[in-house]
Parts: structure tokens; sequence; C-alpha cells
């Protein structure tokens, strides 16, 4: 995979007065955002904030929602759910390749998967992978395309916390490897500070925060000038320490 | 299933005598390993009962005959050939009725589960034509086909393509919708979203259907046969049972006995190759 050299003059996803609502409920309200190519970018919010909504919008998923707003958004597009979504009946290799087509795609698809440690796994079915492993398979699937833009909806929400700050090591060395934009929606504020560049909170329909994160990695959990950012990222999310 | 082999002999040696006891398995609660060749306990020892009740005099030989006899009489009819003309009149009739109504099912199956039109134009006729009981068909296909194969055909292929649709177009319209963001996602056209994700994923319910598809053609057949006999297997046993040969009547439903047991077996063989995938998840 070749590293991504895209300009960091044009935004990689713009976002104009986009609005989406439910039933005549307005989820987002107006949001502007623009994300730099190459940007890590975390997105934090209350559940029921329009988290997922937003992502959603972006990988241009909502063909059923009403709304309005500019949206523009790079050709090539990953999404990494919260659940892995690998196809019981296709081997990992196969899920890896869903999609892409051609010859060096295999080669590819085995690159990517030694790359999320997964080289030997290739014939496995996806049933007998653990949780962690089937992630990184979905993760790999995701890096196949050389997406410009990788959407990640809480992919790690469903691993143990150890396997969860594996796969923070692993999400940073591939963004490191390969430059794409990252939206990383997530519930875990810690997640956030120690993987992003720039921590958004979605606020009753808008960005109610937008926090840059100006400390080098790799970052760790314990580094006490992460506390300030913790800190004002718990305050715009309505939580107080005493509440921890 | 494993067997239990704890260590418990040997642990108190090396361990300090105020060690706890060396931990025991919990008992299993599961049936435990299965005997050897278990499934053909029972039906052997029927066939001892009866062979005894036979050789004791015990059991009339007018209403049900010795073992041997039924043996006896299988030998004959196959050797002098009327059993084997029998057996290929009903096999071909199954054959050609299980294929017309397996493709049909299948057909039928995939234009209504993959277009809206076909749905709207299929779905419904096919519910109304579960609703009629098949073998009530029997009296007006006689009078649009005549009492030939024709009919036979018709109404078993009627029988086995019902159950092939219905399971096969539900697994087709359930399929997961979280597969079809996937798809989108990583950007597969139509034709590949069908063939790598909604056919995949229907099979499983297509060989339900496929199933009871086929122990329908053999009910089929039955009923056709015993109720219109001409010809086959079915018309042996009714002739038999005017000239009171219990034995020849016995002969016939062991035949059809093995026809079923050895389908449904090719089956199972071929689902359990295709899904291959699932033999993950059940263990
Ligand atoms: N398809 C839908 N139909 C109706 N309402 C919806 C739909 N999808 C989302 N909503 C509503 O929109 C709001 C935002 O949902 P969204 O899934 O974006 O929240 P979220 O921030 O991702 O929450 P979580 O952190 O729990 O995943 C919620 O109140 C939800 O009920
Ligand atoms: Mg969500």
């Amino acid at each position: 995979m070749a590293p991504h050299t895209e300009q960091l003059t044009r935004p990689a996803v713009s976002l104009r007065g986009l609005t989406r609502s439910f039933d005549g409920r307005t989820v987002l309200d107006g949001i502007d955002l623009e994300i730099p190519a190459g940007q890590f970018t975390a997105l934090l919010g209350h559940s029921g904030s329009g988290k997922s909504t937003l992502l959603r919008a972006v990988a241009g998923l909502d063909h059923e929602v009403t709304g309005s707003g500019e949206l523009v958004a790079p050709e090539r597009v990953s999404v990494v759910f919260q659940d892995s979504r690998l196809l019981p009946w296709r081997r990992v290799l196969d899920n890896v390749l869903l999609g892409t087509d051609g010859k060096e795609a295999a080669a590819k698809g085995r690159e990517a998967l030694a790359e999320v440690g997964l080289a030997g796994r290739e014939r496995s079915w996806p049933g007998e992978l653990s949780g962690g492993e089937a992630q990184r398979a979905a993760l790999a699937r995701s890096l196949v395309r050389e997406p410009e833009l990788l959407l990640a909806d809480e992919p790690f929400g469903a691993l143990d916390a150890l396997t969860r700050i594996r796969m923070h090591g692993l999400l940073r060395e591939l963004w490191e490897r390969h430059r794409p934009s990252v939206l990383l929606v997530t519930h875990d504020v810690n997640e956030a500070i120690v993987l992003a560049d720039r921590v958004l909170v979605l606020e009753g329909g808008r960005i109610g925060l937008d926090l840059t994160i100006d400390r080098p990695h790799p970052r760790s959990y314990s580094d006490p000038l992460l506390g300030e950012y913790r800190e004002r990222l718990l305050a715009a999310l309505g939580v107080t320490e005493d509440h921890q | 299933m494993t067997t239990t082999t704890t260590t418990a002999a040997t642990a108190p040696v090396l361990a300090p005598v105020t060690a706890p006891a060396a931990r025991r398995r919990r008992r299993s609660l599961a049936p435990g390993r299965r005997l050897p060749a278990s499934r053909l306990v029972g039906p052997a020892l029927l066939l001892a009962v009866w062979a005894a009740a036979s050789a004791a005099g015990r059991l009339d030989p007018g209403a049900v005959p010795a073992p041997w006899t039924v043996l006896r009489t299988g030998v004959h009819l196959w050797t002098d050939g009327t059993l084997t003309t029998d057996i290929l009149t009903s096999l071909q009739r199954a054959g050609a009725g299980f294929a017309i109504g397996l493709t049909a099912g299948v057909v039928l199956a995939l234009v209504s589960g993959l277009s809206r039109v076909g749905e709207a134009l299929i779905d419904g006729s096919v519910q109304l034509n579960r609703a009629i009981p098949t073998l009530g068909l029997i009296p007006l296909f006689i009078l649009w086909l005549g009492i030939g194969e024709t009919f036979k055909i018709a109404i078993i292929a009627i029988v086995v393509y019902i159950p092939i649709y219905l399971n096969t177009h539900a697994a087709l319209s359930g399929i997961d919708h979280r597969f079809v963001e996937l798809a989108e996602v990583q950007g597969l056209s139509r034709l590949a979203f069908v063939r790598q994700i909604v056919i995949p994923g229907a099979l499983p319910g297509f060989f339900v259907g496929l199933r009871l598809g086929v122990t329908g053609s053999w009910l089929g057949l039955v009923v056709l046969e015993q109720i219109n006999a001409t010809s086959g297997l079915g018309y042996l046993m009714f002739q038999a049972q005017n000239y009171g040969q219990s034995d020849v009547i016995l002969v016939g439903l062991l035949v059809y006995g093995v026809f079923g047991l050895v389908s449904d077996s090719a089956v199972r063989i071929v689902e359990r190759r295709v899904l291959s995938w699932r033999r993950t998840l059940s263990n």
C-alpha cells in the first residue's frame, strides 16, 4: 500500500449546514465541519446525541433519512462497524477481499492481514476468530481499499479492556503508515485522547467543542498533561469529576 | 464430549498435606457419549422380536409374515423383474416431479425474493396455492391431464415446490440488514451483492426447504400410487392387497423406506459440504 500523499490544503471531509431529523425530531442541527486530509479525528457525545447519524451521513448510508446541507467526502471511504461484520460463509481472506477485484487484490489482502497480525489465518472461518481477531480482520478489510477516509463507529466497543488497548496501538500504527483521514466515533474519552489529534464533542445537534490535542505519540494513558484535555472534554459532556 | 480424567490419584502425592482436595470436574449434564451404532440398536431389537415371535408361531402369517418370508418374496420379485420395473417407474415419477418442483421453487423464490415486482406477482399466488392441500387437487388434475403420468408428476412437483419456495424466499428476504450496509460500504454491484451475500446467506433456508421437498416427493408418490395405481410400486402393493399377500406389501414398504432414507442422507451430505462454515458455529 502506497503511503498517502494527499495535499493538506484540500479538506477530506467538508460539511455545511448538515441537518438530519427522524420523524420531525432534529438530531443534527446544521453542522459545519471540515476534516483536513490525513487528520485523525475523534467524535465524542452522549448516547443518542447523533454520532452514528453523522457518521452514516458521511458514509452515504442514510438513504431514507430526511435532511439537508452540503457534504463533500472522498471517493474511497472505508467503514469499520462496532461488530466486525464478517460474512460467516466466506473465509477470512475472502472477507477482506469483499468488493475488490483484480490480480493484485489477493496479495494486498494477505499483506493487510499480516499488518493486523493475522498472517496464517487467511483460510479460517470468521466463526473461528476471537472477538479481537474478527475486529482486526475488519480493519484489514477496510485497509485493502486504501481509503482516503476511514470511518469507524465504536470499533472497539465490544472488546475487553486489554484487547482494546492493543487495538488502539494497532489503529494508530496503521494510520501512521497509510495516513487516511480518520473519523472515529467513541464513547470513551480516554480512547479519544490517546488516539486522536482532534476531538469533537457533539452536543445538541452541533459540534459543542472542537479540541486539538497537541501531544506527541505514542501517548500514555497516564500522561498528566492529557488530564487537562480529559477534564475539558468531560466538562463539555456534562460530567464532573465526582461523577467518575 | 470429553472423558473425565482427573489427576485425583496423583495430586495428593505432590501436594502439601494442607492442600485442598483435588478439584473434581463438574458432573456433566449432557447425555454423554453415544453408544456405537446406537441408531441400529432399536430396529435390530424389533427385528429380533419379530423373528422370534414368527418362529414360535405366535403371529398369524397371513397378517404378519415372518421376516424370512418377506426376504424370500423380495428376492423372488427382484429376480423375476417385477420389482425392478416397478421401482424404476416409481423413481422416474418421483425424480421428474422433484426436479420440476425444485427448479420451480428456486426460480420463483429468486424472482420474488430479489425484485419487488416479482414479489407482488408471485408471493401472494404461492401463499394461496399453499393454502389448498395439494392432494386435494388430484381430481381436478385427473380431469385436466388425464390419469397418465403427467398428472402424477404435476402433483409431486407442486408438493415439492411449495416448501422449497417458502423457505428460500423467507431466507432471501430475511437477509441481515447489516450485511446490506456492508455491501454498500464495500461498493458491491447489485449482481455481486446478490451472488456474494444474498444467495450464500439464503442457502441454509434453501436446504430446510429442500429436505421438506424430498420428504414431500415420497409422500406425494405414495398417495398417488396407492389411490391411482396403474403401475409402479404402489400398484404392486395395491394388487397384493387384493390377493392378501402381506409379504409383498411389506416388501413395498421396505423399498419406500430405503428411498426415503437414502434421499434424506444424500441431502444431508450435500448440505454438510455446502454449509461447512456452519460447523464452526455449532461446536
Ligand atoms: N433509523 C432511525 N429512526 C428513528 N430514529 C433514529 C434512527 N436512527 C437514529 N435515531 C435517533 O437519532 C438519535 C441519534 O441516534 P444515533 O444513533 O446517531 O446516536 P449515537 O450518538 O450514535 O448514540 P450511541 O452512542 O448510543 O450509539 C437517537 O435519539 C435515535 O433514537
Ligand atoms: Mg452510535
